[in-house]
C-alpha cells in the first residue's frame, strides 16, 4: 500500500489558518487570541488541565460555538462567517468531529452499520449494496468484526463504541478530524490500541488532526506539534518531544513534571 | 339539523381563518409542515383531530362529505365525525367517492381516482418523517431547512438490514416535488403511488403535533428507495374474495378459529360498486351475479 | 570548502526552572562543529558535559538560546516544527538510547515506520526492516510481537534497526552499541561503517573506546563548551 494522499490538496499552504480567535463567556475568557495553521497530515495537539480552554477552542474551530473575535480560514475560506448550510455541508464531508463519549457521536438505536453509511447516505450514496461494502470494509479498518455489523452499539464495549465513531467520522475520507479526549474513559490496553489505530489511520489517509487531550502520553505518541493552554490563552508551543523534553513556561515545566513516571 | 349553538363546522372563524391561511401556505410550499393553532376539539387526540380541523376550514354548507376510517365508511371513527358535521355544519354527507366533494380519511387513499373538484383531507398522527431517528424538533426542523435527508435513508438502511427487505409497509416516507421529505400519515405504501399526480387536493392535519401541510394537484411525489432496493407498492397476493378485484388493498379478516381467512377490499365503497356492476369472488353468495 | 551536512555555530544552552525559584543553569556557550558528508565525529567529554544536550538540540528536541544549527543547510534552532518534522523524516536519523513506540505495534513494523512515512510501499519497508531484523539477529518469531516486552538489548537492537532503516544523510548515535554482545557490536560498526561510505555525516556518543577508535574520524570534548562557573 503506497501513501494516499487526498488529492488536490497543496500540501505547503496551511489547511486551516487560525488568527486571533478569541471566545468570551460574559466577562470570563473562553479562550482568547489563540493562532496557529495546522497542514495537510500534521498533527496537532491542545495540551492543558480542565478548564483550560482546550475544548472551548476546539468546539469553536469546528463552529459548534461561535467565536466573539478572530478568523478560521479552512482552505482559504473564513468558517466563521460561513453560512450555516455550508458549514454543516463541510461538518458531513471534509471535517470530522469524534467525541470523547462515544454516545455523543453515534446513533445508539442504529446498528454499527448504520452508523457508519450515514455519512455516505447524507452525501448522496443511493444504493444499499455498496453502502454495505463500505460499511463493512471500514469496519474492518477499526478492527470490529464483519458480524457485528448489525448490531447496535450498545451491545458494544467502549473501546469498540470508540472505534465505531471513528469509522462513522473517516468513511468519507475528511481532510480534518477534530478529536476531543477521544481516548478518555477508556482502559489503558484498550487506549493503546485505540492510539495504534489512530496513528496508521492519519498515516495512511494523510490526515490533518487537531486532538484536545489531557494525557502527555497520548499526546506524544500522536501530535506532531503541541499547544500548551492556560486560562484561556495558548502559552506555549511548539514541536511535541521539545515542548515535552524542554518545556519553556513555568505553567509547562510543572505540567510535565507532574505526570508520573512508569 | 345544525345545532343552532354552533358556528358553522364547529370551529369559529378566527380560527378557520388560521388554518386556511396554514393550508394555502401549505399548498405553496409542498410538503413543508406548517405551524398552527390546533384547537381542542370535542374528541380525544388520535381520533382525528387534526384531520376534523381541517376539514372544518375547507367545508362550504353546498359540500358534500366522505369519512373513511382504514377505507371504511361503517367504522366507530368514520361515523362519529360524519355525524360531528352532520349537527355542526349540515353538510351532506355520502359513503360514495365520487359523490364527495370533501373527503376525510385515516390511514387510506380511495381505490377510485379522485378528480379536480375534490380534497381529501388526511389525519396524521406524527407529522414528522425523520423523528424516528432524530428526537430533537431543533434538529429536524434544521434538516429539513438544509435538505440533509440522509438520515432517512439510515431507517431504510436498517430495515433492509434487519428485514432483508425495506419492510416499513406504511406511512412510507416520500419526496415531494424533488424538495420535502414528508410522512403521507399511515397509508399502506400500496397507496403511496396515488400521491403523486393526484388531481385532488390532499391536505394533512396532525391535531395533537399541530401541524399542516399539503400536496397540490400534480405534485411529483415520490417514495424514497435504493437503487438495488427499488420502493414496491405491496398488498396481500389475492384477489377481493366479495368482488374479485386483483388490484386493490385488501384486509385480512379471520373468519373462524381453524385457520380461516378472507381477503375483502379495505375501501368498502370500492368494493360495493364492483359488486352492484355485478363482480364477483371467491366467497361471493352463488348466483349473487347478474 | 565544500558544504558541511552538519554546521554548528556559537550555540548556547540554559535551562530555566521556573518552579525551583526561577534557577538558570547555564549548560552551554559557544558551542561549535561542522561535520562533512562521510564524516563520523565523536563527542566526548565527563558524563554531565553536555554530549546529549549537544546532540538533543542538533535533534531539535532541546531548544538552543542562542547560535545556528544548520543541518542540510536548514537552522533547527530556528526552523519551524513543520521544517523540523521534515528533516527528521527525510535527512536526519537518531537512534537514541530509549526506544519508545505505541505499545501493540509489531517490531516490524516498528522498524518500517520510517519508510512508511516517507510514502515507501508496505512491502518494500517491511522487506528492508526484515533484512536489518536479521541482520541484528532478533529471531523472527519476535517480529510480530510488539518491543515493548523485549529484554533491554533486543529493544536497542530495534531502535538501531529503525534508525537505519532509511539512509538518511546525517545520524545522530546515542551509545549505539551500549549492552550488545560482540556479534551485535560488529553489526552495528559495519552499519556505521556502511552509512559512512555512502556519505553519511554521523555525530555519536560512544563510550566504548574501541568502537569510537574504529569508526570515528574525530572527537570533539564538549567540556570545551562548558560556560565558566561565575567568580
Amino acid at each position: 500500500m503506497t501513501l494516499h494522499r487526498t488529492i488536490n490538496l497543496d500540501l505547503d499552504s496551511p489547511l486551516l489558518r487560525v488568527e486571533a480567535l478569541t471566545k468570551l463567556y460574559g466577562a470570563r475568557i473562553g479562550c482568547a487570541d489563540v493562532s496557529f495553521d495546522l497542514y495537510p497530515g500534521e498533527v496537532l495537539g491542545i495540551v492543558g488541565e480542565s478548564g483550560s480552554g482546550k475544548s472551548t477552542l476546539l468546539s469553536c474551530l469546528a463552529g459548534h460555538l461561535a467565536c466573539d473575535e478572530g478568523r478560521v480560514l479552512y482552505r482559504n475560506r473564513d468558517v466563521v462567517t460561513l453560512s450555516e448550510p455550508e458549514r454543516r455541508l463541510l461538518s458531513r464531508t471534509e471535517w470530522a468531529f469524534v467525541h470523547q463519549n462515544p454516545r455523543d457521536g453515534l446513533r445508539m438505536g442504529v446498528s454499527a452499520g448504520g452508523n457508519v453509511g450515514e455519512r455516505l447516505m447524507a452525501v448522496g450514496a443511493r444504493n444499499y449494496a455498496a453502502i454495505r461494502a463500505s460499511a463493512t470494509d471500514w469496519l474492518g479498518r477499526v478492527e470490529i468484526a464483519a458480524e457485528r455489523i448489525d448490531d447496535r452499539p450498545r451491545q458494544f464495549s467502549g473501546g469498540m463504541q470508540q472505534r465505531l465513531q471513528i469509522a462513522r467520522n473517516l468513511v468519507t475520507s475528511p481532510r480534518l478530524v477534530f478529536m476531543d479526549e477521544p481516548t478518555g474513559g477508556l482502559d489503558v490496553s484498550v487506549q493503546a490500541r485505540l492510539l495504534d489505530l489512530l496513528r496508521s489511520l492519519v498515516r495512511d489517509m494523510g490526515l490533518s488532526v487537531i486532538i484536545v487531550t489531557h494525557d502527555l502520553a497520548v499526546a506524544r505518541l500522536l501530535a506532531d506539534r503541541l499547544m500548551v493552554m492556560k486560562d484561556g490563552r495558548v502559552i506555549e508551543q511548539g514541536l511535541t518531544d521539545q515542548v515535552l523534553d524542554d518545556p519553556q513556561h513555568a505553567y509547562t515545566q510543572l505540567l510535565v513534571s507532574s505526570v508520573l513516571q512508569v | 339539523m345544525s345545532e343552532a349553538a354552533y358556528n358553522f363546522a364547529y370551529l369559529d372563524e378566527a380560527t378557520k381563518r388560521m388554518i386556511r391561511r396554514a393550508l394555502l401556505k401549505g399548498l405553496a410550499i409542498p410538503g413543508y409542515q406548517v405551524p398552527f393553532a390546533s384547537r381542542e376539539m370535542p374528541m380525544p387526540y388520535g381520533w382525528g383531530t387534526g384531520g376534523v380541523q381541517v376539514t372544518a376550514a375547507c367545508l362550504t354548507p353546498e359540500d358534500c362529505l366522505k369519512v373513511i376510517d382504514q377505507g371504511a365508511d361503517d367504522t366507530t371513527n368514520a361515523v362519529s365525525i360524519r355525524k360531528f358535521f352532520e349537527r355542526t355544519a349540515g353538510v351532506a354527507t355520502s359513503e360514495h367517492t365520487a359523490a364527495a366533494s370533501v373527503i376525510q380519511t385515516r390511514h387510506r387513499i380511495p381505490e377510485q381516482a379522485l378528480t379536480e373538484r375534490q380534497i381529501l383531507v388526511y389525519q396524521v398522527p406524527i407529522p414528522e418523517p425523520l423523528r424516528f431517528l432524530e428526537p430533537r424538533e431543533s434538529e429536524t426542523r434544521k434538516m429539513h431547512a438544509l435538505e440533509e435527508y440522509g438520515l432517512m435513508h439510515v431507517k431504510l438502511y436498517e430495515d433492509i438490514a434487519r428485514h432483508g427487505a425495506i419492510a416499513t409497509s406504511y406511512a412510507y416516507p416520500v419526496r415531494v416535488e424533488g424538495r420535502y421529505v414528508m410522512d403521507p400519515s399511515p397509508i399502506p405504501k400500496f397507496d403511496n403511488p396515488k400521491l403523486g399526480g393526484m388531481a385532488a387536493i390532499q391536505l394533512f392535519g396532525a391535531g395533537r403535533e399541530q401541524r399542516i401541510y399539503a400536496v397540490p394537484p400534480y405534485t411529483r411525489v415520490v417514495s424514497l428507495d435504493f437503487e438495488d432496493h427499488p420502493f414496491e407498492a405491496s398488498k396481500a397476493a389475492h384477489d377481493c374474495d366479495l368482488c374479485g378485484a386483483a388490484h386493490s388493498y385488501l384486509d385480512e379478516v379471520i373468519t373462524d378459529d381453524k385457520g380461516g381467512r378472507m381477503f375483502v377490499c379495505s375501501d368498502t365503497d370500492f368494493c360495493a360498486m364492483r359488486r352492484a356492476e355485478g363482480h364477483v369472488g371467491r366467497l361471493s353468495p352463488k348466483g349473487a351475479a347478474a | 570548502m565544500p558544504n558541511p551536512m552538519i554546521l554548528i555555530e556559537n550555540v548556547s544552552k540554559r535551562f530555566t526552572l521556573h518552579n525551583q525559584n526561577a534557577a538558570v543553569i547555564p549548560v552551554m556557550t559557544g558551542a561549535q562543529m561542522r561535520v562533512e558528508p562521510g564524516e563520523c565525529v565523536a563527542l566526548t567529554g565527563q558524563s554531565g558535559a553536555g554530549k546529549s544536550t549537544l546532540m538533543r538540540m542538533i535533534y531539535g528536541n532541546y531548544l538552543a538560546a542562542s547560535g545556528s544549527i544548520l543541518i542540510g543547510g536548514l537552522d533547527v534552532v530556528r526552523a519551524s516544527p513543520r521544517e523540523i518534522i521534515r528533516l527528521r523524516r527525510e535527512t536526519l536519523g537518531y537512534v537514541s538510547q530509549f526506544l519508545r513506540v505505541v505499545p501493540r505495534v509489531p517490531t516490524r513494523t516498528v522498524v518500517a515506520e520510517p519508510l512508511l512515512a516517507l510514502g515507501h510501499g508496505e512491502a518494500e519497508a517491511h522487506a528492508r526492516a526484515e533484512e536489518l531484523l536479521k541482520m541484528l539477529n532478533i529471531p523472527e518469531r519476535l517480529w510480530s510481537l510488539s518491543p515493548t516486552t523485549f529484554s533491554g538489548g533486543e529493544q536497542q537492537r530495534v531502535n538501531i534497526a529503525r534508525g537505519f532503516a532509511h539512509d538518511y544523510p546525517a545520524l545522530l548515535l546515542d551509545e549505539p552499541t551500549a549492552s550488545l554482545d560482540g556479534a551485535n557490536r560488529e553489526v552495528v560498526l559495519q552499519l556505521i561503517e556502511r552509512a559512512k561510505a555512502r556519505g553519511a555525516a554521523i555525530v555519536g556518543i560512544f563510550h566504548d573506546e574501541a568502537a569510537r577508535k574504529r569508526v570515528c574520524d574525530r572527537e570533539i570534548d564538549v567540556t570545551g563548551f562548558t560556560p565558566r562557573k561565575a567568580a
